[in-house]
């Protein structure tokens, strides 16, 4: 039942992200698809993993995109005048994508008919849980730095030309209108004295 | 709670962010749809890894790498629509044949 809940904003909200009119409408329902992939997450018992969600997709993607927005006055807006012209094509892609997802949903998985059948899901019980259990963060820490250490340093290089793509972003002096720096000698060489003055309407002075 | 329900809402959200991607005459949706298709993959991975492979947790491991990919490709898509709005004004995925010229 909590799949259910979790999940029905997420059929809503997907499909609102390819069709949003306003422009910011059009990042409010992704953000809203993040929420309830880390409440999946976090019915899957993997909490590490529905925290990190939160804090990279929507902490830091979601906002990416909304300054980019706020920014540059995006329109979102666009008017769907061609969209049936793809619909012969990429309706037959898209019926055998769907044919060939439905290989893995029988009959008895999809309640569509009533039937009382005694369905076991796939899951099987480990019994080493219970004698010590391990939290998500211990797992990942017990692969992530010992076996897959080398992967791990791979990402941390990716995350260095994505620090590289965020200096050069406010360096870019070729545009229309100039980006705002400040000059550091002219700021040094303001005075206080000669900078602010009393106006003649102040009562202090005479 | 089981495995195919999961598997479905990380198909449905994959065909809405390809449905998002090819059929989005602007470019920050673009990426947005991006996203999704990223966020099914990993409803997929960890679904599969929690199922199945209880003690490692591989897929879910997988799953970070691909949120760290997914976190740099947005700031570099970003970057490139910011230069691109910067020399042209719009952001519409229709002018990209006028390099042809």
């Amino acid at each position: 039942m909590i799949l259910s809940v979790l999940s029905s904003p997420t059929f809503v909200s997907g499909l609102m992200v390819a069709r949003a009119k306003k422009q910011v409408h059009s990042i409010l329902f992704p953000i809203l698809v993040f929420h309830d992939t880390s409440g999946l997450h976090l019915l899957l018992g993997l909490d590490f993993s529905a925290m990190i969600f939160l804090i990279v997709y929507i902490g830091a993607i979601a906002i990416s995109f909304q300054f980019i927005i706020m920014m540059f006055h995006i329109q979102i807006a666009e008017i769907h005048e061609d969209v049936l012209g793809y619909l012969p094509v990429s309706g037959i892609i898209g019926l055998i994508f769907w044919w060939e997802m439905f290989f893995i949903l029988d009959n008895e998985t999809i309640p569509l008919l009533p039937t009382q059948r005694n369905t076991t899901s796939l899951r099987y019980t480990f019994y080493a849980i219970k004698v010590r259990s391990w939290t998500n963060l211990e797992t990942l820490g017990h692969l992530l730095y010992t076996y897959y250490s080398v992967w791990f340093l791979v990402p941390s290089l990716i995350s260095l030309v994505s620090i590289i793509r965020a200096i050069v972003l406010t360096m870019h002096r070729t545009t229309h209108g100039a980006v705002k720096r400040q000059d550091v000698f002219q700021r040094n060489a303001i005075s206080f004295r000669r900078t602010i003055m009393r106006r003649p309407t102040d009562p202090i002075m005479r | 709670m089981m495995l195919e329900h999961i598997l479905v809402l990380s198909a449905y959200l994959f065909s809405i962010g390809i449905y998002g991607l090819i059929t989005s005459q602007n470019m920050v949706r673009a990426l947005m749809c991006l996203e999704l298709i990223l966020n099914a993959v990993n409803i997929n991975f960890v679904t599969f890894s929690d199922f199945f492979d209880s003690r490692q947790l591989k897929g879910n491991i997988f799953s970070i790498f691909v949120i760290a990919i997914a976190a740099a490709e947005v700031a570099i898509g970003s970057a490139i629509v910011s230069s691109i709005y910067r020399t042209r004004k719009s952001t519409r995925i229709n002018q990209s044949t006028l390099l042809n010229k």
